[in-house]
């Protein structure tokens, strides 16, 4: 009979491996749902996994879509990681595209190229205005901060759709909602020639280490997570919950923000409807794959970032729907909670006890 | 009649209520049972000693059938049985009384007892039994009562009465007096003496021996998971259990008479509303403590320590202007780590959770209150010097003889008494001027407990102020140099140890010190 049982302490090397046992759970479970489409796996796999790394390009867009993925999930880290829980860095990320979209729509001929500083802080401040928003309503009124950073998430939909249909509609655009595409001098600037990598890279990379740094080495950081860690412990020790929940959600408002900014400002270039992808909630995936370590969460955003170029690839070459990348992040997500079990558990072949059985009637 | 076997017949004599043989159970870190046998007789008051950690509670569950053993044998009346779970115990005629009460706080005590029943019976059929139980056994209780509003010790009555409407053979009591007045113990014995000249046999788990050398008439003692002795405790010292308990006699303290010095912390008129719903109002509380003296409150739990506690350390910072102040300064709005800077530092109550992060390594958890390892504390709260940390845990667990595995071990894979004295000497080794420490030996084994109690009497000697609050008496009488009850939010003039007694201060603790001020006063000017 196989049993569960209970380990003394939490294994630290599950803690690492159980990830990547749900990365092949999740190949093992896509070569079966290839094959159930009538589809050849081997290609399958081949697809989602070979093709994002096969050549310069493509690990070039594989990085400009991990970008935001990282960026957003450094944020939600700090948020997981002291017991609040923000699930609307969508609403978030969308607030900054707008804001950075307001001072990109201001620039003109004349503008130097400097103006991607305030456009950028706009975004940042964008963030943190729509974070605050739940912060303040817990902090004030102790709502759940699930809901509302959730429903601000339509809120924030909704202002995304009231400016690209109303005030900010292209005059010159056939009616189309979207804003007149933003001038050459507010792009985000590239690393490359010929390569669609921004600096924006450089600010996730920067995020990483700061983040790492704030989390394992200062004493703000270790008050931030004891609050989620035991809050009776927090309040002993004196570190104020109220300042961790602000903290929270600012630093990680901030960062949804300026990840929106970046996008508007760098691959899409301008403010449509379609800017929401979903990144503020795969980032939620990359976070708990990514272990809430700031290593971690690089890899896992890349893997994230595999899935949507892989998803994409698959719709063209394969004829197969493009929400296959929300089959595979779901797919991820739910092997990860599974083989998480290892980490406190673990299995063990056990045979009933003869004597007991004796003992029975 | 709880039993169906007449008393005094020779069967009974013969045949035992209950008879394990070879019972053996592992958990993977630890062998809680190993060949464990034990027999109950009908009418037996059997105790079951041991250290915290010694197994019992684990036999205990064996028997009510909540834990499986790996191997050996349960007889109940002679017939082997396999008791699955707590229903099939209860249905053989066997009946517990937890520890921890398992009663919900919003609804009446008739419906709580009607919970945990077969549904056979309506509400005013158990609303009936309860009384004519209570009535038998002079339980006094009111059936109609919201739990939320019940004492303690009437918790207590309810989970007894919910145990003896079953009408048990056999009746297990965890620890049932750890929570109880010395007035309260006296009538929960003479229930259960009564119960046994019944026919009703009784398994009284404890770690008090005065208690069972009063109670028992038979004793089985456990060490490490193994029977180390059986006997009959009336023919035992209290030395001679402890020997079989813990292989050695406790150390003795030394208690050195010392003049107090100058006036650490006053609490003056402290009235605070309760935080939530079932806590206390603490109504006027006046406390001093000053260097080089150890004053205890005593109190059964949930009287208000709680709530004292969380006022003095400032987890809760509400108290009026001017209630608390520490040498002078008014402390009452100030945040825990200010009175830490003061010099306040403070052990709660409770270990994993509050005064360590379970998840956390030692070393890390010693960023909670202590400051040393920290540098630069402008920058984002201060640079944490990791190596130094762990420098300063490893110095903290060898002076305080900490059994772990070293700095980065997880606090929650010591044991409760080596993680109280990694938090006590956390605190301590921070040279405070006051220490307040809660319940300091609450479920620490003998030898940690002596070590803990050798250093708060040390740090008085040192010239701290220390202020202790348990439930173990006997704990404040041996370091304490005045005391103080607290009951229903009030706390007690103090009286120095010399002149207080078990008596006086059991009395006290049911709120009953205005009525004895005078006399009391007059008798401690005599001493």
């Amino acid at each position: 009979m196989l049993k569960l049982e209970a380990r003394p302490q939490p294994s630290r090397r599950w803690s690492y491996g159980s990830p990547l046992l749900a990365l092949l759970c999740t190949v093992v479970i896509g070569v079966v749902l290839f094959a159930a489409l009538g589809k050849d796996p081997v290609r399958g796999l081949q697809i989602f996994f070979w093709e994002p790394l096969r050549s310069g390009y493509a690990l070039g867009e594989l990085v400009v879509k991990a970008t935001p993925l990282l960026l957003i999930a450094l944020g939600l880290a700090v948020c997981y990681r002291s017991n609040v829980w923000n699930i609307g860095a969508e609403g978030q990320y969308l607030m900054g595209a707008i804001a950075a979209s307001g001072i990109a729509l201001m620039a003109d001929k004349d503008s130097s190229g400097w103006i991607v500083v305030p456009l950028l802080m706009a975004g940042v401040l964008g963030g943190m205005f729509w974070a605050g928003l739940a912060a303040f309503l817990k902090d004030k009124f102790n709502t759940n901060e699930i809901l509302v950073s959730l429903m601000l998430v339509y809120v924030a939909v909704q202002v995304l759709g009231y400016m690209v249909y109303g005030p900010w509609k292209d005059p010159n655009g056939y009616n189309f909602p979207q804003t007149k595409t933003f001038d050459l001098v507010t792009r985000i600037p590239r690393l490359f020639e010929g390569s669609r990598l921004s600096i924006g890279v450089l600010f996730a990379l920067l995020g990483v280490a700061g983040l790492w740094v704030f989390l394992f080495r200062t004493r703000a950081g270790f008050a931030q997570q004891v609050g989620g860690l035991a809050p009776a412990a927090a309040r002993y020790a004196g570190f104020s919950s109220r300042r961790a929940l602000w903290t929270a959600f600012l630093i990680s408002g901030g960062l949804a923000g300026l990840a929106g900014a970046l996008e508007v400002a760098g691959p899409i270039g301008q403010l449509t409807p379609y800017v929401p992808a979903g990144y503020g909630f795969a980032a939620i995936i990359v976070a708990y794959v990514g272990r809430l370590h700031p290593v971690g969460m690089l890899f896992s955003a890349l893997l994230m970032s595999m899935f949507y170029i892989g998803g994409e690839l698959a719709q063209s070459r394969l004829g197969l729907p493009k929400s296959l990348t929300g089959v595979f992040q779901g797919l991820l997500l739910f092997s990860l909670l599974a083989c998480d079990t290892l980490v406190n558990y673990r299995l063990q072949w056990k045979s009933v006890a003869p004597e007991i059985a004796r003992g029975g009637q | 009649m709880p039993n169906s076997n007449p008393q005094g017949t020779p069967t009974s004599q013969l045949q035992a209520r209950l008879a394990l043989t070879g019972i053996t159970k592992a958990y993977p870190s630890v062998v809680a049972n190993s060949d464990v046998s034990l027999t109950v007789l009908p009418g037996q008051t059997h105790a079951v000693l041991g250290e915290n950690g010694a197994g019992k509670s684990t036999l205990m569950k064996i028997i009510y059938g909540s834990v499986k053993p790996d191997a050996g044998r349960v007889a109940f009346n002679g017939q082997p049985v396999h008791i699955r779970n707590p229903k099939e115990a209860r249905a053989l005629g066997i009946s517990m009384v937890f520890q921890h009460f398992n009663l919900f706080d919003t609804i009446t005590v008739a419906e709580n007892v009607w919970l945990g029943l077969d549904k056979s019976m309506s509400l005013t059929q158990v609303t009936q039994s309860i009384t004519a139980k209570a009535a038998e056994y002079g339980l006094d209780i009111d059936p109609a009562r919201p739990v939320h509003t019940l004492s303690v010790g009437e918790m207590q009555r309810v989970e007894i009465i919910r145990a003896l409407l079953t009408n048990p053979q056999l009746l297990i009591l965890d620890e049932p007096t750890s929570v109880l007045t010395p007035q309260a113990v006296e009538k929960l014995f003479v229930v259960l003496k009564k119960l046994a000249s019944e026919g009703c046999s009784i398994l009284y788990i404890s770690h008090k021996l005065h208690e069972i050398r009063e109670l028992c008439n038979a004793c089985t003692v456990l060490r490490g998971g193994k029977v180390t002795g059986v006997c009959n405790p009336k023919d035992e010292s209290n030395a001679s259990l402890s020997r079989l308990m813990i292989g050695a006699e406790p150390p003795q303290l030394e208690h050195r008479a010392q003049a107090a010095g100058k006036s650490v912390m006053t609490v003056s008129d402290l009235r605070l509303e309760r935080e939530d719903q079932f806590g206390v109002d603490l109504e006027g509380i006046d406390l001093e403590v000053c260097a080089g003296e150890v004053v205890g409150i005593a109190g059964v739990s949930g009287n208000g320590q709680k709530e004292l506690l969380y006022a003095l350390s400032g987890e809760d910072c509400r108290a009026p202007k001017g209630s608390i102040r520490m040498e002078g300064v008014d402390v009452s709005a100030m945040h825990p780590g200010g009175r830490r800077k003061l010099g306040l530092h403070f052990v709660p109550e409770e270990r994993l959770g509050r005064g360590a992060v379970p998840t956390l390594s030692l070393a890390h958890n010693m960023l909670l209150t202590r400051t040393g390892s920290i540098s630069h504390p402008r920058f984002a709260g201060g640079w944490i010097r990791v190596r130094e940390l762990e420098a300063h845990a490893a110095r903290i667990i060898k002076t305080f003889n900490v059994k772990a595995g070293g700095p980065g071990s997880a606090a929650r894979s010591l044991s409760g008494g080596n993680l109280q004295k990694f938090i006590v000497g956390r605190e301590i080794d921070a040279s405070p001027k006051l220490f307040i420490v809660s319940q300091p030996t609450w479920g620490v084994d003998v030898g940690a407990s002596a070590q803990i109690r050798g250093a708060i009497l040390a740090l008085r000697d040192a010239g701290c102020a220390v202020l202790v609050v348990s439930e173990e008496l006997d704990e404040l009488f041996e370091v304490s140099d005045r005391l103080h009850v607290i009951a229903r939010g009030k706390l007690s003039p103090s009286v120095p140890v010399a002149a207080a007694s078990v008596e006086k201060i059991g009395a006290w603790m049911s709120g009953l010190w205005d009525t004895e001020t005078k006399p009391l006063e007059a008798g401690h000017a005599q001493a």
